[in-house]
């Protein structure tokens, strides 16, 4: 076969799932009738929504831990910072910054807490962070925020508590520091709001990540994702730096959720975290990512593409069968597709890698045998 | 610096058993800086045990260490991890490669060593925060390359490599430690092109001039002779003979490798003769590869003869396993076999067992047995499964048939002297010599008309193995099934096998009558095939 046309496969294949979405937003895009202005508006609020989380998940993926599903612990350590801070009632720029330092301890405790355990249970990262998800969210989280606090953790202002006195209140919320992390250096161009605050806010993290893959951590992080063994025989503490990495992604995921409810201006307490990894992990590998390899690149195109989707799915499917229940339909639907599809493709890849070793040797014997 | 008229490394009566199994007794041997010491030896011969002590591994310490001293420069040295023994000084270059494929060659030889330069939040958080200085770590790993005197592109990626590179980037880790005293080769010729192998000889000769003392494991004994002062042979956990390599030659290496008691072991086997007339063909294998990692077999060819059995034999890693795997399909594999005059597709164990064709397999832990089911399972399983024996049938409704299948066990355990409490005993609790033997007497109970057989004496003592061995040669001479036996050691295969193939690089070197001298044999294992 001529190696062009081998290489246009192999770029196919391997950029599969960003393909396929560019195409469904191709045709979603037309059908939903909405502006180019509407649109540009849309994605670009929630891009700066959901950027910050979706970096995040960059760490775990260069130690080798796959997708983690654990990062909804940052978020839930995000949440409780941000009930506190809402009813010490510090609100605007000073609350997020609050928000945010409060939430590092929490994320460390809970970061660390997860790596130890992924630890325990090497080469099932993903799902061991998929349970501990509810374990944490449907258990710890649930037990704190709607039984403790009250009588256990003073909280003083009845409005976010529950009428019976304890727990706090199904939503809380953030109007008074609805937006202000976006609206601070706010640019409008054309009737485009930019939240050039919040892109700076990203623009670092992303900094950061090209910064530390070049440290001595950063290194031993992508020796471990490679090869754990050669890592601990070249004397790499793996356990430690795997633990580092998810201690890192828990915190940057605790920061990312303050910018994501700042945006959203109200705190659905029980179920802000609840979809939250899904979401941001399915946007990650819509953008190209794969289990063992992402950059800020797919993150960012995954964001953009992901998005497109939601924002057009529910008017494209009122304009073609009259319900707009299909746009939900197909949000769920595609998070949950994109996911199984890459953890297919993973698998497939790893086969076919196989399958070439065996190739290979064929073909030696076979130009063996045409030679002698 | 070194003591006047010490040498750099001397090795004191050690001594190694695993559990009461002696596999080093007495070994002395002494090292000077700038010598090439080239250590032979069969396979199970204790080389690698030797060099896991030297190197401080940690299999050592959980198997109850070892007695005997290692002195370097004198002062008894005791290294408890890797670690201790690389501060000393000692390298290790191991057969398996230890690189991390996404990286350069210069990353992966200052793997974990990278020079750093100081950065802000590194003052903050610890110095994993430092940046790596990548000037630096090119002109170290440079300077590593031309140490070596073998060119490999530093930029690199080791996934991009060709094998003989890797094995170079692994050398010039070593060599790019400033403490490197002695640097410990195990087999790096093996996965060499004959090019590669001379400049890396070359190296060799080069690291010596420069004082690094080496030890230089490999089977090909040719390469020894080349670049080696001494030579060290290793026979059954004794050093054998310790000389100088100017007085010694090829053929003398492999008698003493090789030569236990050669006048007694004779030849076996009245049907010899009659195998030497040539039977039937009952297997072909043509053109047969098997992609089974660290045992690669390409391009094999090889027919079986009915009734007879037949070895295979030759050092770990040449492809001997890789045979019966890829032809009971456990391997991914490609070629043709014909069995019988029928063709057997690959890659499908099912077809094969439906064939009667029967796979002992060396992994009798992980392939051969059910560790907590009984003995009767175990042994009525696979017929079972795929014969329907040991059923009983109520119209629609199938059940075991308890009685035939303990009478079955029964017999095998009294046949083969399996040593249990009952036949209801988990396999779990068996020692290692009657694991194997529910394994026989699993494959028996399939009454093949071809035998397979992996490795059947590894890890089982003496009294054990003759047993295992005279129950296949009854098992073939009475029911004249044929008997594919893969064994490392040669003695045994000898004293068993009709004929013995000898497989060498993943290829068959040669097939020569039992009968045939040890140092034939010793020459087949260590030749080149083309």
């Amino acid at each position: 076969m001529n190696t062009k046309q081998n290489k246009a496969v192999n770029f196919l294949l391997n950029n599969m799932v960003p393909i396929m979405f560019v195409i469904i937003c191709a045709i979603l895009l037309p059908l939903s009738g909405f502006s180019p202005g509407y649109l540009l508006n849309e994605i670009i609020t929630r891009m700066g929504r959901n950027t910050f989380l979706v970096l995040c998940l960059l760490f775990p993926i260069m130690s080798g831990m796959g997708l983690n599903f654990g990062m909804t612990l940052g978020a839930m350590a995000a949440e409780i910072a941000i009930i506190f801070v809402a009813d010490w009632q510090i609100w605007g720029i000073p609350g997020i910054v609050l928000a945010m330092i409060m939430s590092i301890p929490i994320s460390i405790l809970l970061g660390w807490f997860c790596g130890t355990v992924m630890n325990m249970a090497m080469g099932r990262e993903m799902i061991t962070g998929y349970i501990m998800n509810f374990f944490m969210g449907g258990g710890i989280y649930l037990l704190v925020v709607l039984y403790m606090m009250g009588p256990v953790i003073p909280i003083i202002h009845s409005s976010i508590k529950l009428p019976r006195g304890y727990g706090i209140r199904n939503t809380v919320s953030l109007l008074n520091m609805r937006q202000a992390l976006d609206d601070l250096l706010a640019v409008r161009i054309g009737g485009v709001k930019i939240p050039v605050l919040t892109f700076l806010l990203i623009g670092l993290l992303c900094l950061f990540i090209v910064w530390f893959r070049r440290t001595k951590l950063g290194q031993d992080m992508r020796a471990v994702g490679q090869d754990m063994n050669v890592a601990r025989d070249a004397g790499i503490k793996v356990e430690r730096t795997r633990v580092i990495s998810i201690i890192m992604s828990t915190v940057f995921a605790g920061f990312g959720m303050v910018i994501y409810l700042q945006n959203m201006g109200n705190l659905p307490t029980y179920t802000a975290h609840s979809q939250i990894g899904m979401f941001c992990i399915a946007a990650l590998l819509v953008g190209g990512a794969s289990v063992d390899r992402a950059s800020i690149g797919n993150a960012f195109l995954g964001v953009t593409l992901f998005h497109l989707m939601f924002i057009a799915a529910p008017a494209a499917g009122t304009a073609i069968i009259g319900d707009s229940m299909i746009g939900e339909y197909f949000r769920v639907f595609a998070s949950y597709g994109v996911i199984t599809l890459a953890l297919i493709m993973y698998e497939m890849k790893k086969h076919r890698n196989k399958s070439q070793m065996g190739q290979m040797l064929a073909q030696a014997q076979r130009e063996e045998g045409g030679a002698s | 610096m070194e003591k006047q008229g010490t040498p750099l490394l001397q090795m004191q009566n050690i001594k190694k058993d695993f559990f009461g199994n002696q596999v080093l007794t007495d070994i002395n041997f002494t090292l000077g800086a700038g010598e090439v010491l080239g250590l032979c030896g069969e396979n199970g011969a204790g080389k690698s045990t030797l060099m896991k002590i030297l190197f401080g591994m940690d299999v050592i310490r959980e198997t109850g260490g070892y007695s005997g001293d290692i002195l370097l420069n004198g002062e008894k040295a005791v290294f408890n991890t890797p670690f201790d023994a690389l501060a000393a000084g000692i390298g290790m270059v191991h057969q398996e490669f230890s690189l991390i494929p996404g990286f350069t060659a210069a990353e992966n030889i200052v793997l974990n060593r990278e020079p750093v330069k100081k950065t802000l939040l590194s003052e903050v958080f610890g110095e994993r925060l430092n940046t790596l200085n990548y000037k630096t770590i090119a002109e170290t790993s440079a300077k590593a390359i031309q140490k070596m005197g073998v060119q490999i592109d530093a930029d690199m990626r080791i996934s991009d490599m060709p094998v003989g590179h890797k094995q170079f980037t692994e050398i010039a880790r070593e060599l790019s430690k400033d403490q490197l005293k002695l640097l410990i080769l195990d087999e790096p010729t093996a996965v060499l092109t004959e090019k590669e192998a001379a400049a890396l000889l070359d190296s060799i000769r080069n690291m010596a001039a420069q004082g690094i003392a080496v030890i230089f494991i490999t089977h090909r004994l040719q390469e020894i002779l080349s670049v080696c002062d001494k030579v060290v042979v290793m026979r059954d956990g004794y050093v054998v003979r310790d000389v100088p390599a100017k007085e010694t030659s090829v053929s003398d290496i492999t008698k003493w490798m090789v030569g236990r008691n050669v006048e007694s072991s004779a030849a076996p086997s009245e049907k010899a003769a009659a195998a030497e007339s040539g039977g039937k063909t009952i297997l072909s294998i043509r053109n047969l590869w098997v992609d089974m990692p660290g045992e690669t077999v390409r391009n094999v060819s090889l027919d079986v003869r009915e009734g007879e059995i037949l070895g295979i034999g030759g050092l770990a890693g040449q492809g001997k396993l890789g045979i019966p795997n890829g032809v009971m399909g456990l391997y991914d594999a490609g070629g043709h076999v014909e069995f019988n005059g029928k063709e057997i597709p690959l890659n499908s164990p099912k077809v094969c067992l439906n064939a009667s064709l029967a796979f002992v397999s060396e992994d009798r832990r992980g392939v051969g047995l059910l560790l907590d089911e009984s003995l009767e399972w175990n042994i009525a399983f696979p017929a079972m499964q795929v014969q329907n024996k040991f059923l009983k049938h109520f119209g629609p409704i199938t059940l075991r048939d308890e009685k035939a299948i303990h009478a079955v066990t029964q017999k095998y355990i009294d046949e083969l002297m399996i040593k249990c409490t009952s036949s209801q005993q988990k396999a779990r609790e068996l020692s290692g010599g009657n694991q194997q033997k529910v394994c026989l007497a699993k494959a028996f109970a399939l009454e093949p008309k071809f035998l397979f057989v992996s490795e059947p004496t590894r890890g089982i003592d003496v009294g054990a193995k003759s047993l295992v061995l005279d129950a296949l040669k009854k098992f073939n001479r009475e029911r004249g099934v044929t008997v594919v036996m893969i064994s490392s050691e040669l003695e045994e295969l000898r004293q068993t096998c009709d004929r013995i193939a000898i497989v060498s690089g993943g290829k068959i070197a040669g097939i020569l009558p039992a009968s045939e001298s040890s140092e034939e044999f010793g020459m087949l294992m260590v030749s080149q095939v083309k």
